[in-house]
């Protein structure tokens, strides 16, 4: 238990890396270490595949994604970059306070209500599930991916048509 | 059958991406024939019982609630498809465009037809990257700008419909409408089904639009080419907020006094906020995007009802919508595709040079401000009835007030554009190409059609 309260505080503080850093390159990396701790998290609560997903995923594919686009722009000069992160310090103080807040009210509903998964679905075969019975979602999501490429390859080519 | 309104345009869309180059000229052609397909073929599911059809492991349904929108989508599809192809000038643009409303119609369809929660959002979320796409396809600033909006708003959209998810499998133990139902259906289920429904109906009116929640709304419609905006004011938005709403309401059976008191409230500030709005815009599309928020209030307001007649008025008025916005979208890209500007104080005397816009702009608008015999006099009288009977007077009062509220800024929208002189620059300006002033016949035909004939279609529904 007490693992899994230092993995959740180390989630948190990731998280408000990610969200608060002024760089983009911090802020991805920041992100695919909240998916890092996450994937321990989850195999922690007895759900390996979820955590193989989110560490392929998350943690690898879209980090990749992200760094690479982030390669693709320019540097900001010293002081503006120096005048945004101490905009972006004073813009999101709230944050912290927000999470604190929050992380209480969560405390009490744990407290409150039982939010364990019915039996029926915890004993069901996540292969069944995936393959046979959520097929329809894996074919939208297919509809979604093809959407993506559509949408790389439009403002890809676009960008260099236009010569940027 | 029910499973060929997604697979068809799948394989369209894998076909299409293979042919070469030059044999592009036959997207449009199938794509059309495709649409107008589904128009003719959906209505021979109606009034049938509701059938369910597991293919391929492919768990749908179609009811007359999917007949609805799967006409609505496939007439709204084709009529953008035909502007798109009148005012995009790029051949690649033009092949793009045609996939990307491949895919945004595969999302719709899906959209009508599954009876689960889970795939519902799926299909929500396909439609909505289809159109990011589709808002971006310009490729300049305003588009990014807009599309920026739409996409952090959809994010929060996303991310309370996922929570309910996961709170509804907590509390009822399946995603189907059905299990749903039998949860929350009449006992009112437990604290977490409840929030669980609240949480699913906010992240929707954000995707519909309304009020608070409209911040993205006239900057999307703007910012998206001409063809677009029809696409995504007459059906896009509408389907993946209003039509899912109502789909979502009648499945779960879900109408606690909390909801409709909820439903009731943001369809009025809809109505008050958009109408306003549209008064003080020189925009043409700005004036369109915010009357759509007026009139999805209407929609919604009418659901807060949670009567039958709310419920068949809320329908109602957003097939009248879909029909009436588009053509007005489709009105708005003549002049901009005749004059080059958006600015209605530039503008004058367009009826003069422009008779067959100005017409149908103009029975278009009427119908919007629900004069009769139109088509949106009918839905908006049972909504304004559907209030009354329910006990809302105040609401009642409201909807009738914002409805002259209309009438004046359609009225303004009418003489700026078509009434007066014609200015000197202007004065060479000629109607637009039959591409686009065809549909908007097609449209106004419908909304004159639909009116005269309202007798009937009560009937029809009455029989359900």
């Amino acid at each position: 238990m007490n693992i899994m309260i230092f993995l959740l505080v180390l989630l948190v503080l990731a998280a408000l890396w990610a969200v608060m850093t002024s760089l983009l390159l911090r802020a991805a990396i920041a992100l695919a270490l909240t998916s890092i701790i996450l994937t321990v998290l989850m195999f922690e609560m007895g759900a390996p595949l979820a955590a193989v997903f989110e560490l392929s995923v998350c943690a690898g594919l879209i980090s990749v994604v992200f760094i690479s686009v982030i390669s693709l722009t320019h540097r900001l000069p010293l002081k503006e970059y120096l005048d945004r992160r101490k905009n972006r310090i004073g813009r999101f103080w709230f944050l912290p306070v927000l999470l604190v807040i929050a992380g209480l009210a969560m405390f009490y509903f744990k407290q409150s209500f039982d939010m364990r998964l019915p039996a029926k679905i915890l004993i069901a075969d996540v292969r069944v599930v995936l393959w046979q019975l959520r097929r329809l979602d894996l074919f939208g999501q297919i509809i979604i991916l093809l959407a993506g490429v559509f949408g790389v390859l439009i403002l890809f080519g676009g960008s260099k048509k236009n010569g940027n | 059958m029910t499973y060929l309104f997604i697979f068809v345009p799948f394989i369209l869309l894998v076909i299409l991406n293979l042919l070469p180059k030059r044999l592009r000229a036959a997207a449009f052609y199938s794509t059309l024939a495709m649409l107008a397909a589904q128009v003719v073929f959906s209505p021979f599911e109606f009034v049938k019982p509701a059938q369910m059809e597991v293919i391929f492991g492919f768990n749908l349904i179609i009811n007359n609630l999917s007949v609805i929108l799967l006409m609505i989508s496939g007439l709204i599809a084709g009529v953008s498809l035909v502007a798109g192809w009148a005012t995009l000038k790029d051949d690649d643009k033009k092949f793009n465009f045609i996939s990307l409303i491949l895919l945004s119609v595969i999302g719709l369809n899906g959209i009508a037809m599954v009876k689960d929660v889970f795939s519902l959002y799926v299909f929500i979320e396909a439609t909505a990257v289809a159109t990011f796409i589709l808002i971006s396809l310009n490729m300049d600033k305003p588009a990014f700008e807009g599309i920026l909006k739409y996409l952090i708003l959809s994010v929060v959209a996303s991310t309370l419909m996922l929570t309910s998810i996961a709170l509804l499998i907590i509390s009822c133990g399946s995603l189907g409408f059905s299990d749903i139902r039998a949860f929350i259906y009449p006992s009112g289920g437990t604290i977490f089904s409840q929030a669980a429904v609240a949480l699913f109906i906010c992240g929707l009116l954000i995707k519909g639009g309304l009020v608070p929640f409209h911040g993205w709304v006239a900057d999307a419609y703007t910012s998206a080419p001409a063809s677009v905006s029809i696409l995504l004011a007459g059906i896009i938005t509408k389907a993946s907020g209003v039509f899912t709403l109502i789909k979502f309401m009648t499945s779960t059976l879900c109408f606690t006094t909390s909801i409709m008191d909820m439903l009731l409230f943001v369809g009025a500030l809809s109505i008050v906020f958009g109408a306003l709005a549209a008064l003080g815009q020189k925009d043409i599309k700005r004036i369109l995007a915010y009357s759509s928020i007026s009139q999805m209030g209407y929609i919604v307001i009418a659901l807060g009802t949670g009567t039958p007649l709310g419920i068949f008025a809320a329908l109602f008025h957003f097939i009248n919508h879909a029909i009436f916005k588009s053509q007005l979208f489709v009105n708005a890209a003549a002049v901009e595709e005749q004059t080059g500007t958006r600015d209605m104080d530039k503008m004058g005397g367009l009826a003069q040079v422009m008779p067959v816009t100005g017409v149908t702009s103009a029975i278009a608008s009427l119908s919007t401000a629900g004069i009769p015999p139109l088509a949106g006099f009918w839905s908006k009288l049972l909504i304004i009835i559907s209030l009354w009977l329910s006990g809302n007077f105040a609401y009642a009062v409201i909807a009738v007030l914002a409805s002259l509220l209309t009438l004046a800024y359609f009225l303004y929208f009418q003489r700026s554009i078509f009434f007066g002189k014609v200015p000197a620059d202007l004065a060479n300006v000629r109607e637009a190409d039959a591409l686009l002033v065809s549909p908007a016949v097609l449209l106004s035909a419908l909304t004159v059609g639909i009116g005269l004939a309202f007798p009937f279609i009560l009937k029809l529904f009455m029989r359900q």
